[in-house]
């Protein structure tokens, strides 16, 4: 037995290097990602097949922006819109939850859920007589919308701590901060988390919709599309949002198994 | 070390603590047990300050417990209950140094003093000491509550119900495991149960609560032989009264100088309890009394269990 370890050795360094490299294959979220960024990079050079799917159309690719730049800003002003209501939502729903905030719950809870029953497409109408055309509407809109799902799991994440462990963590001695810190939030992250994850994806769909206000996103060529009956750029603008969603809740996904306590 | 001078709470109206006096001495172990709703959670929970008395005052080393820092209060005492509340996403190593990482003990010093109470807890260090709360049996997680409770070497020892969502077999063996705690470490425990064996094998001095009141405090064997009044007696439970009181004392106690009969022998801490049932079984009047490495102490006598006299006692 003993001549054969070494090779052995070497085998399982080559294994190890094979399930990398397979771990990488079956990689969804990779796959997804590249299909993401070779439909854009792509697209530019679809018009034959654009065409061909619609042969009654004059112009059938959208080209008023490059994809990669409407991409980009869709992406930046999902990410400001909903930085905005996960830090408003994240801390309403701490204070709420908190000795000094309880008696605020009822009245936080309603005016999230006022954010989230509201329109979008309101809320822009209502924005632009206010702060005028382009991405800043469209922020506000999209914060607004955003909010009452963060809102919504960080109350539940942190309710659904046990009674038993916020007990003895206070019959510890731990201060209220040390009991936040160190057991509630790690404990209340995986609720949270799927909340933040909600409220995003929910958010990318709508960022097409601020388009109608000026602003650039993915939504551009959709409603330049609906406008002027060009069914073609409809499809080029939804395929690309689909994908982004798809793309970021797999990556949330992956985001959510690191947080999870649980083993 | 904690005395109770005249507390009351009420709860809305209703008095759950009506002017209680009580005085804990240092290394005591005393359980305080009572039927449901007599105020013996609230008992103790007023010691560390989960909830507050209304009147009154509770010395702790002779001060006052409103005048020290609330944390500082609870930071000096072991704090163990019924549902355990460790924290799910810590180790038992994590949970085990709560206290000893807010005082801020150096890192090494944690360490050695997890280790110690592993050990002290029979839980083998190199199997439980990375495992979460979910990876252990119910059993496992009272321990380490414990030992948690234990870990700063903390004046006192409060438990609430610690042993009441057991099986069984798992309860008497961390009965045991606890009366030997006391013993090693002379700590000053105060236990809240509703289960009079627990009672009496661990207390050295029971508090038998009733509507908030005391009905009796002193030795399990006070109690037993001398109940203050009919409730006590139905709280021990009035037709075993007898055999608890056997359960109490030992064969050692009991046992004549005589040379060894044949037939095997018992302990000197085997209990009467144990040595009856011993003869039960037998059908025997006589049973040996054997210490350790087989040397014969004397010879208990059923005549002398029952008349409570040791004609030329062993020892």
């Amino acid at each position: 037995m003993m001549p054969s370890q070494p090779s052995a050795l070497a085998a399982d360094a080559s294994f190890a290097s094979f399930s990398w490299l397979q771990d990488r294959l079956l990689d969804r979220l990779l796959w997804a990602a590249l299909a993401l960024i070779g439909l854009v990079w792509l697209l530019p050079y679809s018009t034959p097949l654009f065409h061909g799917l619609f042969p009654t159309l004059e112009r059938p690719l959208y080209l008023q922006e490059p994809f990669v730049d409407l991409l980009w800003q869709h992406c930046a002003l999902v990410a400001l819109s909903s930085s905005i209501a996960v830090v408003i939502g994240s801390a309403a729903g701490v204070f709420i939850t908190r000795a000094r905030g309880r008696e605020f719950a009822s009245v936080v809870q309603a005016i999230g859920s006022i954010g989230q029953t509201f329109p979008p497409v309101a809320v822009l109408a209502l924005a632009v007589p206010v702060v005028g055309f382009g991405e800043l509407p469209a922020l506000i809109a999209l914060a607004l919308y955003g909010l009452l799902p963060v809102l919504q799991a960080t109350v539940a994440g942190l309710q659904s701590v046990p009674t038993a462990v916020r007990q003895s963590a206070d019959g510890m001695g731990m201060s209220p901060w040390q009991r936040f810190a160190q057991v509630e939030l790690p404990l209340a992250l995986p609720v949270w988390l799927a909340g933040v994850r909600a409220s995003v994806i929910i958010n990318i769909g709508t960022a097409a919709i601020a388009s109608t206000v000026g602003a650039k996103t993915l939504g551009s060529p959709i409603i330049v599309g609906l406008s002027g009956f060009n069914t073609a750029y409809v499809l080029q603008g939804a395929v690309l949002v689909g994908m982004l969603a798809i793309v970021v809740d797999m990556a949330f996904e992956r985001l959510a198994k690191r947080v999870a306590w649980r083993a | 070390m904690i005395e109770f001078i005249n507390i009351a709470k009420s709860y809305g109206g209703t008095r759950v603590i009506d002017g209680l006096n009580l005085k804990i001495s240092q290394g005591e172990f005393v359980v305080v047990i009572g039927p449901s709703g007599s105020g013996k959670s609230t008992l103790l929970k007023m010691v560390n300050r989960m909830e507050d008395h209304d009147t009154g005052k509770i010395l702790l080393n002779g001060e006052e417990i409103y005048k020290f820092e609330l944390r500082a209060l609870r930071l000096r005492m072991g704090y163990a209950i019924q549902s355990v509340g460790l924290f799910p996403h810590w180790t038992v190593e994590r949970n085990i140094a709560t206290v000893p990482q807010m005082l801020g003990w150096p890192q090494d010093k944690i360490h050695r003093r997890v280790s110690e109470l592993l050990q002290l807890f029979q839980l083998e260090e190199s199997l439980y000491r990375r495992r979460l709360p979910h990876q252990l049996s119910g059993g496992q997680q009272q321990r380490v509550g414990v030992a948690r409770a234990l870990a700063a070497d903390p004046d006192v020892l409060l438990m609430d119900e610690p042993f009441g969502a057991l099986d069984p077999a798992t309860r008497s063996a961390l009965q045991l495991e606890m009366k030997r705690v006391h013993k090693v470490s002379g700590k000053t425990i105060v236990l809240v149960t509703h289960d009079i064996d627990e009672a009496l094998l661990l207390a050295t001095k029971i508090v038998l609560l009733d509507k908030g009141r005391i009905v009796q405090v002193g030795s399990p064997m006070e109690l037993l032989t001398h109940p203050a009044n009919d409730f006590v007696v139905d709280f021990l439970g009035r037709s075993d009264l007898g055999i608890k009181r056997l359960s109490l004392e030992t064969a050692g106690a009991f046992a004549r100088a005589e040379v060894a009969i044949d037939g095997p022998g018992l302990s000197p801490d085997a209990s009467l309890r144990e040595v009856v049932s011993f003869m039960a079984v037998h059908r025997v009047m006589k049973v040996n009394v054997t210490g350790n490495e087989a040397t014969h102490v004397g010879v208990v006598h059923a005549a002398d269990i029952f008349s409570g006299t040791v004609p030329g006692h062993a020892t």
